[in-house]
C-alpha cells in the first residue's frame, strides 16, 4: 500500500533574557547546580511570581517573525503534573490564549517552496534537569533551569517528509537567531524538538494513529528518527498490524527508534488560570514597538542577495542559513569584497574549516576585512588562488591581515615577464619529450609544462602569464 | 449521593502519586463531595450573558524589568531537602 506521511513538530526555544521568567534569578547557562534558585522558582508556599517584561517582548517578537497573529489579551495557566523536574508540581504555561496563533514559514526542499503553518506559539517556564543514576535507583535534580523563559512553537501537520521536517527546523532556528531571542544551541538544550508522525493510506481523509519521538539531540537525528519511524509504521501497517499511540526515542547507536512507553488515555493536566498572575494585554503601541525591532529575516536577505548582489539562489540560501555567516558576508561586502567570490569562500573554505573544527563563525579570528582584502589581492593578481589557500589558512587560524601574511611568508605572486620567461625556458629545456609531443599536435603537453613551471616557482608564478609565455616560447622551438 | 465518585478520587490520587487505603478513599469521597456541594451554591447566581473570566480583578500587566538579583545561598535553599548529593537534590527514581 502507498502511504502519506504526516508530521507535526513541537519545538521549545529558550529565550536569552538576563533573568528568569517569574523571578530575578540569573538565566545564565552552565552555573553550579542549584546556585540560581530562589523561593519563587523553587515554588515555596506564599511566594508571588512576577512576569519578566523582556520575556514577553521576545515571545511577541518571535511570534511576529513567524507571521503569527498576536493576542490582544492573554493569560497564564497552570499545567498540573507530578514529576521531580518541577518543584511546584505544575508548570506555568498558556493554555487557551497563546501569545501567537496562525503563523507560517516558507521552506525550500528539492527546489520546491512550501508553506508550513504554525498553529501556535506560547510562553511558559522551563523545568529542572534530572540526572538518572539508573543503577543506584535514584535521580539528582538541578533546578537552575526552572523558570527559564521558553516559547513552545507547534506546527500544523503540514510536514510530509523527514526532509521537510529538517528544512522546517533549519528555517525556524534561523529566524530565532535573526530575531536574537535565543542562541538555539541544541547541545545546551536551548532548542529542543519533539516530533509526531503518522501514516495514512494515500488519498484518504482520517489521520492514522501517531507516535511521538523524543530525545532528538540534533536536526539530523530528527530526520533519521522520522525516516526510520516512517519505514517502521509502513511495515506494521502493510502486515495488517496496528500502530499504538506511543512515545519512542531515536537511538543513534542502534540506528532505530526504541519504545519508551505506550500512552494510555489522554494526558490529564487539569489546566486552570494561574491566580498568582494577572491578565496580560498587549496593546497596539506595544506591538508596534516590538515590530520595529524585527530585523531583516533570512527570506528577505536571500532575495536581496539575489537581486542586488547577483548571487545564485543556492548561494543566497546557504549564506543566510546562519545569521553569523550572513552578517559576516555583509561586512565583507562593506569592506569592498566582491559578492560572488566572498560567497564562494564562505561556502567553501570557511564552512569546511568551521565544520572540521566544530566551530562557529564568531569563534575564528578571520575578520571580514581580511577576507575582503585577500579576495581583492587575488583579483589584482598579487597572489594566485592557490597561494590564497595558504594565506587563508593563516588568517582563519591566527588572524592578521593578508598583506602582512603574504609579505612575511614571501608569497607574493611572480608577475615579472623576464623571471617567468626564464623559468619557462628551463622547463622546456628539461622536458624535450613534452616539447616534441606538443609539436606533434598533442596540446595536452602544455598542461604538464605549466605544472612544471608552477612547481619550480613554488606556486608563486602568475598562472595566466605562465600559460601565455609557455605558448609563446614553445613555438620558438 | 456524593458529587464525586470513588473512581475519580482514585484517579486524582494517582495523578498526585498518592496511595490511600480503601477506608481513606471512602472518607475522601465523602469530604471532597461535600466541598464540591458547598461550591455549587455559586450555581444559584444567574450568570446568563456574563462573559467567563479568569480573574476577578481588573488589574493587568504587572511586569518586572529584566534585571537579575543574587540568588540566596545554595546551602540555605537546600536546607530542607530530605536528601542531597553534590549540590543536587536526591530523589527516588521516578519513571514518567
Amino acid at each position: 500500500m502507498n502511504f502519506e506521511t504526516i508530521i507535526g513538530l513541537e519545538v521549545h526555544v529558550e529565550l536569552k533574557t538576563n533573568s528568569k521568567i517569574f523571578c530575578s534569578c540569573s538565566n545564565a547557562f552552565g552555573a553550579e547546580p542549584n546556585s540560581n534558585t530562589c523561593p519563587v522558582c523553587l515554588g515555596h508556599p506564599g511566594v508571588l511570581p512576577v512576569l519578566n517584561r523582556e520575556a514577553v517582548n521576545f515571545a511577541v517578537k518571535a511570534a511576529m517573525a513567524l507571521n503569527c497573529e498576536i493576542a490582544e489579551e492573554t493569560k497564564f495557566d497552570r499545567k498540573n503534573y507530578f514529576y521531580p523536574d518541577n518543584p511546584k508540581a505544575y508548570q506555568i504555561s498558556q493554555f487557551d490564549q497563546p501569545i501567537g496563533e496562525n503563523g507560517w514559514i516558507d521552506i525550500h526542499v528539492n527546489g520546491q517552496s512550501k508553506r508550513i503553518g504554525i498553529t501556535r506559539l506560547h510562553l511558559e517556564e522551563d523545568a529542572g534537569k534530572l540526572t538518572h543514576m539508573e543503577e543506584d535507583g535514584y535521580s539528582l535534580v538541578d533546578y537552575n533551569r526552572v523558570g527559564t523563559p521558553l516559547v513552545e512553537i507547534v506546527s500544523e501537520p503540514d510536514i510530509e517528509s523527514p526532509e521537510e521536517a529538517y528544512a522546517y527546523l533549519e528555517k525556524l532556528k534561523a529566524i530565532m537567531q535573526y530575531t536574537e531571542v535565543s542562541d538555539c544551541k541544541m547541545e545546551e538544550g536551548s532548542l529542543r524538538c519533539d516530533a509526531n508522525i503518522s501514516l495514512r493510506p494515500k488519498d484518504t481523509e482520517p489521520f492514522g494513529t501517531k507516535t511521538e519521538l523524543k530525545n532528538l539531540n540534533s536536526f539530523t537525528h530528527v530526520q533519521k528518527g522520522l525516516a526510520h519511524e516512517e519505514e517502521r509504521q509502513a511495515e506494521v501497517l502493510n502486515e495488517g498490524g496496528e500502530i499504538l499511540q506511543e512515545t519512542r526515542r531515536w537511538d543513534e547507536g542502534l540506528k532505530k527508534t526504541i519504545l519508551m512507553r505506550v500512552k494510555e488515555g489522554s494526558d490529564d493536566y487539569r489546566y486552570f488560570p494561574d491566580p498568582d498572575l494577572v491578565k496580560l494585554n498587549i496593546d497596539e503601541a506595544w506591538k508596534e514597538s516590538i515590530r520595529k525591532q524585527i530585523p531583516e529575516l533570512p527570506d528577505a536577505r536571500q532575495k536581496r542577495y539575489i537581486e542586488t548582489h547577483g548571487l545564485p539562489a543556492y548561494d543566497a540560501e546557504v549564506i543566510t542559513k546562519q545569521k553569523a555567516m550572513s552578517d559576516f558576508f555583509e561586512e565583507v561586502l562593506a569592506e569592498g569584497g566582491p559578492a560572488k567570490q566572498a560567497a564562494n569562500w564562505l561556502m567553501g573554505e570557511v564552512n569546511a574549516y568551521l565544520n572540521q573544527h566544530e566551530l562557529e563563525m564568531q569563534d575564528v579570528p578571520l575578520t571580514p576585512k581580511a577576507l575582503a582584502d585577500m579576495i581583492n589581492m587575488i583579483e589584482k593578481g598579487t597572489i594566485s588562488s592557490k597561494i590564497a589557500k595558504q594565506v587563508f589558512k593563516e588568517l582563519i587560524e591566527n588572524g592578521g591581515d593578508p598583506e602582512t601574511v603574504v609579505k612575511e611568508k614571501g608569497l607574493v605572486q611572480i608577475s615579472d615577464d623576464a623571471a617567468i620567461r626564464a623559468m619557462v625556458n628551463d622547463a622546456l629545456d628539461q622536458n624535450p619529450q613534452s616539447v616534441e609531443d606538443y609539436q606533434n599536435g598533442k596540446d595536452k603537453a602544455i598542461g604538464f609544462l605549466v605544472g612544471q613551471v608552477m612547481k619550480a616557482s613554488r606556486g608563486k608564478a602568475n598562472p595566466q602569464m605562465v600559460n601565455e609565455l609557455l605558448t609563446e616560447e614553445i613555438k620558438k622551438r | 449521593m456524593s458529587r464525586i465518585t470513588k473512581e475519580q478520587i482514585e484517579h486524582v490520587a494517582h495523578l498526585a502519586r498518592l496511595s490511600f487505603t480503601d477506608e481513606e478513599l471512602n472518607e475522601f469521597t465523602d469530604t471532597l463531595g461535600q466541598i464540591i456541594e458547598f461550591a455549587e451554591q455559586l450555581n444559584e447566581v444567574d450568570t446568563d450573558g456574563v462573559e467567563p473570566t479568569s480573574h476577578a480583578t481588573e488589574v493587568h500587566n504587572v511586569l518586572r524589568e529584566d534585571e537579575t538579583k543574587p540568588s540566596p545561598a545554595r546551602e540555605n535553599s537546600m536546607r530542607n531537602a530530605p536528601d542531597q548529593e553534590n549540590g543536587q537534590y536526591k530523589v527516588p527514581s521516578v519513571l514518567e
